[in-house]
């Protein structure tokens, strides 16, 4: 039984029983019951139980209700794609090439429904001219739309585009758009990658789509920037299609007793930005507003941080420990026992394990060859254990399935019997070979015996290993005392993890201290002393003021960080983890008069200023704002994310204490993405004036006998506009700490180009360093407002923890290990080594001679083994992929 | 070429990408030539060149390097590295007389099975057309 394929987005057919998709966890599959014969009762079809071996297929399941009682809860329902069918003048679902941006997604995957080529749905040809229209659904206030900024349509359309393009460099891309927001960390850099590319930008929203024609092409109406209507024709376009909560999230939510705001979003304080209306239950993702993977990622963290902060008292009391037999030391013979197994008969089928059986038993160092159904069921693991204690078996291959699934399952197997987890090899027999030659069982055969024989060749070369352990030194050091540290700080101590908070200055609170207000309108100051306060009266947390760290050493679980406090004592401390969270620095404008003009003031001056109800402001009657004040220029080549919304709210209040005053706000692209654009959408209802500028054409402020008036290009009426101006505020931009570049070289971890501390990973460990046990949150990682830094705080303290919460940690046994006698120090591993594991040693031997060799830190090194691609002299191999076990296997496949 | 020539590939697949989609390729059951026969590294620069070198010497009519897609290393850009690498291993193999077809490095999303499969027929075809190598089936030398 066939239906549309859901994870395909409907462009290709899947069966009743299937595989939801080729990352799915667990990789199994299931049965759609609405549609498969037996369980909708329209037949009496039972072939996938029949043809199972396993006799895995129980038709006879059902939806079981079960209650679970637990601390708190996390909720993570994410968002649904905006469905443009009926609404406006798409076209969506009536016209075969209008398509929505996750079905591009799938058209460009290559496990997609073409394989990854750009095809038309209407006629499956080749697409030549590919065209984006940006806010489906987003940004738009009618009724059918939704008034917010979906906040991740533009990087994805400019992903998509760029994709298309690589695959087809004679494809024509335009992509319409209103503002581009591409607001997060380095997004700029992309976009302007993507405009080099070719890819055209058009500052247009088209009203709709219409088909130009019968063969499938569609036209366009857009108005270009000169002001002239223009007709274009495209093979396909791409609608963006914003995020929104759907009916079943409502539901929950509503079962759930949180409260939801008004487009349906789970509501929350920027302070506490993963805690919902209701005590104990978190939120993280799509649900609280519109975001992108890397901050869901944050957020989920974050939410697991607050959680366990709440659930302190019952740490580790579910928690159960294996106990296991001491491992025996290995006899002197190898005794390699070989367990063939037929995987119900998805091996044996295909390939005769009779013959393979005979073939393998003759192998010297084989001395047990045994035939198993299914080596991972429970009796064949005791059957396992048995044979490796009565026979004396110290070698174990295993020819089943892959080892990137069953590996850890063995190994647990055969260090259950008494031996060293480290002596087992598989050979996958399954997955590369009976599944892949199913036509020719001969083929297949010898296959299989080849396999079979590389692991046994490599098996016998094998050693037992013991994985070390490192204790756990239990404590953590935040270096930075603003919003970001101290929320890190208060969360980690809460859950019982003694904190150093090294504070540069004599003061907690950082830039935070500059902040009146959330862009939701909540009061910063008082929540700062709250924290302050909390800091300085929790037992758990030791504060260090005008500190600066001077030295760093050790690795995770067992740093030691050399400062310097107040009274010029140096002092070290040591510690498990550590989170860097040093912030950011304001910059300051050096143009448009700043400095030399009085009425010309920094956005942070404005605020004081405001609040201070100083003559300037209150009777002002003509304010202008200009953004992108030292960001997105050439030195600052990034956007600072907070100056549009942090500009549009003072408009607001300016406009809302006097609707006479002229409030203009002269941007490149206004990026009040998420929520944030419901301050948009209320600024230009109270008339605050928006004018466009581009980076090349940048207003001119002058003054004359206190007079200041800005020059702009007016992109509507095509001339210069004077403005006449008591005030100019500029949206100054965040800049990095300018002591970032040390700090990172000092606990040898990367600052990016911009300056700011480089992630692991930016998508998927956002607040990872690539050194182990360190982490990065707030303006240190990059600009951003404050409920993004305390998510951020809150997820490095999450990540930070699991790595706390352990007495001891047990290192992967897979290694490098150096070769004395081989290595001559050369250091060329120590070049290519991506963890700066290795480090140049000096030994003298017995006879005095002086010997140059290399060390790996155990701790840093993850066993990827360039080191052992590297070295000319064989003398750096990893643990279980030596270079002689790798020969060994090249030789036996040969053979 | 005999028409009884069965050629052998070595690839070397790592663990993360390359292996990934190879065991993928499986379960979609994606037929492919059963020259194949993969050694799991943990990354694509972990193999020597060497070693390349030495399976052709033992006879291999192939050797592949399957590496992830850019950027999407485990290990930051061990890919990066292995890439560089194969420039090396090509002079390596002209200056023991092996045709530079009987060696491909390529990058692979875990995914990608259908592109692993496509790849692995691509290499299947190209050994066949440069016939067996003059080492197979008996030991020729050793490397160095």
């Amino acid at each position: 039984m066939a239906t549309p394929d859901e994870h395909n987005r409907r462009l290709s057919d899947r069966r009743a029983i299937h595989i939801a998709y080729a990352q799915a966890v667990p990789l199994t599959y299931c049965i759609d019951s609405d549609l498969c014969l037996h369980l909708n009762g329209t037949g009496h079809c039972s072939r996938c139980s029949d043809a199972c071996p396993a006799d895995a297929v129980d038709f006879l399941m059902s939806a079981q209700e079960n209650t679970i009682r637990v601390g708190a809860i996390i909720m993570a329902p994410g968002f649904s794609p905006y469905n443009p069918q009926g609404k406006g003048s798409w076209g969506y679902g009536v016209l075969d090439n209008v398509i929505t941006s996750p079905e591009m997604e799938r058209l460009l995957s290559s496990c997609g429904p073409t394989s990854g080529r750009l095809l038309r749905p209407s006629d499956n040809r080749p697409v030549k001219q590919l065209a984006f229209i940006q806010c489906i659904g987003s940004r738009d206030p009618h009724p059918c739309g939704h008034g917010y900024c979906s906040s991740v349509c533009c990087m994805t359309a400019i992903k998509e585009a760029m994709i298309a393009r690589d695959n087809d460099c004679e494809l024509e891309v335009t992509v319409f758009y209103s503002d581009m927001r591409t607001h997060g960390k380095g997004f700029d850099r992309y976009f302007q990658r993507a405009s080099d590319k070719q890819i055209r930008f058009t500052r247009c929203r088209p009203h709709g789509i219409e088909p130009a024609g019968k063969d499938g092409a569609l036209r366009v109406r857009t108005i270009n920037e000169q002001g002239r209507q223009l007709e274009e024709t495209f093979d396909l376009i791409v609608l963006s299609v914003g995020l929104e909560i759907q009916e079943p999230t409502i539901q929950l939510a509503s079962l759930a007793g949180i409260h939801l705001g008004p487009e349906h979003f789970a509501s929350t304080s920027s302070f506490q930005p993963v805690l919902s209306s209701k005590k104990g239950i978190y939120i993280c993702g799509a649900f609280s507003g519109p975001k992108n993977i890397s901050l869901s990622i944050e957020q989920g963290s974050a939410a697991a941080a607050a959680a366990a902060s709440l659930l302190m008292s019952r740490r580790d009391t579910k928690t159960r420990k294996l106990r296991l037999p001491p491992a025996q030391p290995p006899a002197a013979a190898v005794k390699t026992g070989v367990f063939l197994c037929h995987c119900g008969n998805n091996i044996s089928e295909t390939i005769n394990l009779e013959t393979v059986r005979k073939q393998i038993s003759v192998l010297k160092s084989v001395s047990h060859v045994e035939e198993v159904l299914f080596g991972c069921s429970q009796d064949t693991r005791e059957l396992i254990i048995d044979l490796v204690r009565s026979l004396g078996l110290n070698r174990i291959v295993i020819a089943a399935c892959s080892p990137k699934t069953h590996e850890a399952l063995f190994r647990r197997t055969i260090r259950e019997a008494g031996l060293n987890e480290y002596l087992l090899e598989m050979a996958n027999i399954r997955n590369h070979d009976s599944w892949v030659h199913a036509l020719d069982p001969d083929a297949a055969t010898d296959k299989a015996v080849d396999l079979i024989k590389m692991a046994v060749a490599a098996v016998m070369l094998k050693r037992p290993v013991t994985a070390n352990t490192a204790a756990v030194k239990q404590t953590a050091l935040v270096v930075g005392g603003g919003v970001t540290g101290m929320t890190a700080a208060i969360n980690l101590a809460d859950q019982g993890f003694p904190v150093d908070l090294v504070e540069k200055t004599d003061r907690l609170g950082g830039n935070g201290l500059n902040l009146h207000r959330t862009w939701n309108g909540e009061h910063v100051p008082p929540y700062i002393k709250k924290l302050q306060a909390q800091v300085l009266d929790h037992p758990g947390i030791t504060v260090h003021f005008c500190a600066t760290v001077l030295d760093a050493g050790g690795h995770a679980g067992n740093f030691h960080t050399t400062i310097r406090d107040h009274k010029e004592h140096r002092r070290i401390i040591t510690h498990g983890a550590g989170i860097i969270a040093v912030g950011g620095k304001r910059s300051l404008p050096d143009e448009y008069g700043y400095g030399k003009i009085p009425g010309v003031v920094a956005a942070v001056e404005f605020d004081a200023l405001h609040i201070y109800n100083d003559i300037r402001v209150s009777r002002g009657s003509s304010f202008v704002f200009i953004q992108c004040v030292g960001s997105r220029d050439e030195t600052h080549n990034y956007c600072s994310r907070v100056c549009c919304t942090h500009s549009v709210q003072s408009a607001i209040e300016l406009k809302k204490e006097d609707p006479n005053r002229q409030v203009y706000i002269l941007f490149r692209e206004m990026r009040t993405y998420g929520l944030r654009e419901s301050l948009y959408n209320r600024a230009l209802e109270l008339g605050v004036i928006f004018i466009n500028y581009e980076q090349f054409g940048k207003p001119k402020v002058k003054s004359h006998d206190e007079q200041i008036t800005v020059e702009v290009w007016d992109h509507i009426l095509h001339r210069p506009l004077h403005i006449m101006a008591d005030m100019i505020i500029l949206a100054s931009g965040i800049l990095p700490n300018p002591d970032a570049g040390r700090l990172a070289s000092l606990f040898r971890v990367n600052i990016d180009e911009d300056g700011f501390f480089q992630e692991a990973h930016p998508k998927l460990r956002p607040v990872d360093l690539p050194t182990d046990g360190l982490f990065v949150a707030g303006l240190a990682h990059a600009p951003k407002p404050i409920e993004e830094s305390i998510s951020q705080a809150l997820a490095a303290s999450a990540r930070a923890a699991t790595l706390l919460s352990q007495k001891e940690i047990c290192l992967d046994a897979v290694k490098a290990v150096v070769d004395d006698k081989h290595c001559d120090g050369c250091a060329l591993c120590i070049d290519v080594c991506p963890y700066q594991a290795i480090t140049p040693l000096e030994t003298i031997d017995a006879d005095g001679e002086q010997h140059k060799l290399v060390a790996v830190d155990t701790m840093r090194c993850t066993g990827c083994g360039i080191c052992q691609g590297t070295c000319p002299k064989r003398a750096i191999n990893v643990v279980d992929f030596t270079y002689e076990q790798l020969t060994a296997k090249i030789e036996a496949a040969l053979n | 070429m005999r028409p009884e020539h069965k050629p052998k590939i070595i690839a070397f697949c790592c663990n993360w990408c390359g292996y990934a989609a190879a065991d993928l390729a499986g379960i979609q059951r994606i037929q492919y030539p059963d020259s194949l026969r993969i050694i799991r590294v943990m990354c694509s620069g972990m193999v020597h060149p060497e070693m390349v070198l030495h399976a052709l010497n033992k006879g291999a009519d192939g050797v592949m390097i399957i590496g992830c897609q850019l950027g999407e290393c485990h290990y930051i850009d061990g890919n990066e590295k292995a890439m560089a690498r194969a420039e090396l291993i090509d002079e390596l193999l002209e200056d023991f007389g092996f045709e530079n077809d009987r060696f491909l490095i390529t990058r692979l999303s875990s995914s990608e099975s259908e592109q692993f499969a496509r790849t692995v027929g691509t290499m299947h075809k190209r050994v066949l057309e440069l016939g067996p190598n003059p080492n197979s089936n008996q030991d020729n030398g050793d490397t160095p």
